[in-house]
């Protein structure tokens, strides 16, 4: 068995008896990223040197016998995320020189656990997109099948887990941008409570919506991760200052008696025969795991697509002006004058999707408009809000599809953005309402894994990592793994 | 709800972004299509709602108001464009010289 087919935990494990050493794990990840990657382009930046100094680093301390929580761990960063020193693009033309100045507080706090660096991944630019074909930096190829995308917007960061080229990755979520990703790819990835994980150094989309998270092959993975980079950070005014609980004790808990809420109006919704029986099969399983199933109503749920593409666009318009080439990243040729440099530079610098949301969130903040659209999906949050607050009355998490299907082909939706969107129609309401969902695999159609998610109520992503634990204890779908 | 050609270009301009006047037919479709998402909200009965910003009910948190950052001007200044004597360059603002 090869050094990379091992979870992380397994890895750990593997690492602490010394079966294997840090450096030897990173040379396995490496040698395997440069025969792989070329042909699914996961990683924008592939941090080589730096990994090796760092796995050096953790075996000494192993060596020592004064190891870190996750000492040698070869991981990706989502390219979101600020490396001090190393390219952190967000996927973008206008950040392609951009070597941050700073490291963001996920990053620290993972290299102050031990962690290994691999490299950063390739992502829709700036998280806008579900397919990662919105990258400067090429599409992103599913390691299942390489004509069909990996999701988005944290595609490469979900291939490269799934390919084996890191361990795990980081990755963020403003409207399924992880979750969607490890439905397509096979994978577990959870989105916690906005607030859990700091978002100081996290380049900004939807402040109100954005959160990190993790991509991983299994839900005790996920556990292990998210508790090193969760937790109060002073750096970010939103960052929850509340006691984070040791997940890999909780995932554990016994889910005999756990309430899951079925929402009648997401079954409702036109949903593929093989999405709709994997997921009924998923619910037979939580039935022998000794849960209980109860129908839930979501009366307000068709509102969640339109909130959102007032409300993100809105905040992006607003979060996006600080790209203007003056003081980083890309700035146009021969500016005629200040003004020419700002609008030329915002022209060139961005994509097409990109443009189109800036567009749209200006008109919808713009005289006249405000009240009708930004005002109005506002109030309509709060009544998706209240539905969830409804809900979690009876149940303890709420069970539904990922996704609307498996991936698709790479070019199928890219011209209809609409038809993109709807990719997230399961996933966006956690984001609107600030709480914690989690996707694993459930199921597989002509070779392309599915997703079943999980959301649960604010703070009890260890309540999500269980459920999904004890899922992964009697089914077999998340140790399958693409050949490549 | 469709947008006219001035009104785009009202946006184009309030978000500093040069757009091709050929490309404007492409993007005023793909736009109309995105506000026409928008018309469901209509349907809402949202009257005594109040308005949500944000997921979480919380105040700001203040701090002592002490210097927390050193001084990294160099380094913050090793990413931008055009720089001279620690100075961000951007073209002449004042009209009138040339």
């Amino acid at each position: 068995m090869e050094l990379n087919e091992f979870t992380l935990k397994e890895q750990l494990d593997g690492l602490r008896d010394s079966s294997f050493s840090s450096t030897e794990l990173t040379q396995d990840y490496l040698k395997r990223i440069k025969a792989k990657d070329p042909s699914i382009n996961s990683y924008i930046t592939v941090t080589e040197e730096l990994a090796l100094k760092q796995a050096k680093k953790a075996d000494d301390r192993y060596n020592k016998g004064h190891a870190l929580a996750l000492d040698g761990i070869p991981i990706a960063h989502k390219d979101i995320f600020c490396t001090e020193d190393v390219l952190t693009t967000c996927g973008s033309k206008m950040l392609s020189n951009f070597k941050a100045p700073y490291s963001s507080t996920v990053v620290s706090k993972l290299f102050d656990e031990g962690v290994v660096m691999l490299g950063k991944t390739n992502m829709d630019e700036f998280a806008m997109g579900s397919s990662n074909e919105t990258s400067f930096f090429g599409e992103v190829k599913n390691p299942w099948n390489l004509d069909y995308v990996p999701g988005g917007s944290s595609g490469g960061s979900a291939a490269c887990v799934s390919a084996r080229l890191a361990s795990a990755a980081t990755a963020t979520d403003t409207g399924g941008s992880i979750r969607q990703p490890a439905a397509l790819c096979g994978l577990t990835g959870i989105k916690p409570t906005y607030g859990r994980v700091s978002r100081y150094g996290m380049i900004a989309f939807a402040s109100s919506l954005d959160q990190g998270g993790v991509l991983t092959r299994t839900a005790e993975d996920a556990a292990i991760l998210l508790a090193s980079m969760s937790g109060h950070d002073p750096k970010d005014s939103t960052s929850l200052n509340i006691e984070v609980p040791n997940y890999t004790e909780e995932i554990g808990n016994n889910i005999s008696g756990l309430k899951i809420g079925l929402p009648k109006e997401f079954f409702n919704q036109e949903i593929p025969d093989h999405v709709r029986k994997s997921t009924e099969e998923a619910i037979e399983v939580y039935k022998d795991l000794g849960a209980e199933i109860e129908e839930i109503s979501f009366p307000n749920i068709d509102l969640s697509l339109p909130v959102y593409y007032v409300l993100a666009p809105a905040e992006c318009s607003a979060n996006l002006s600080r790209y203007d080439g003056v003081r980083y990243g890309y700035r146009c040729e021969e500016p005629k004058n200040l003004e020419d440099l700002y609008m030329r530079t915002r022209d060139e610098g961005f994509g097409p999707e990109v443009k189109r949301r800036i567009l749209i969130g200006t008109y919808a903040l713009s005289a006249g408009y405000y009240d009708a659209y930004y005002l109005k999906a506002q109030k309509c949050r709060r009544l998706i809000a209240n539905d969830f607050t409804e809900a979690f009355k009876s149940v303890d998490v709420i069970l539904s599809p990922t996704t609307p299907g498996t991936s698709f082909k790479a070019g199928e939706k890219i011209n209809d953005p609409i038809d993109m969107y709807l990719q997230d129609i399961f996933t966006i309401p956690a984001n609107l309402a600030g709480l914690p969902g989690i996707s694993f695999p459930c199921g597989n159609h002509n070779g392309l894994p599915l997703g079943l998610q999980l959301v649960g109520n604010s703070l009890e992503e260890g309540k999500l990592l269980s459920a999904a634990h004890h899922f992964q204890t009697v089914t077999n779908w998340h140790k399958e793994s693409p050949e490549l | 709800m469709s947008l006219s050609d001035k009104e785009l270009k009202e946006i184009a301009y309030l978000a500093r972004i040069n757009i091709d006047e050929n490309n404007f037919p492409a993007l005023k479709g793909e736009l109309d299509q995105i506000l026409g998402l928008f018309e469901k909200l209509n349907l809402a009965n949202t009257d005594g709602i109040e308005a949500m910003s944000h997921p979480l009910d919380l105040s700001q948190p203040t701090r002592k108001d002490e210097v927390t950052e050193i001084n990294q001007r160099e380094k913050m200044q090793e990413s931008a464009p055009l720089v001279q004597s620690g100075l961000f360059l951007v073209p002449k603002v004042i009209e009138g010289e040339n």
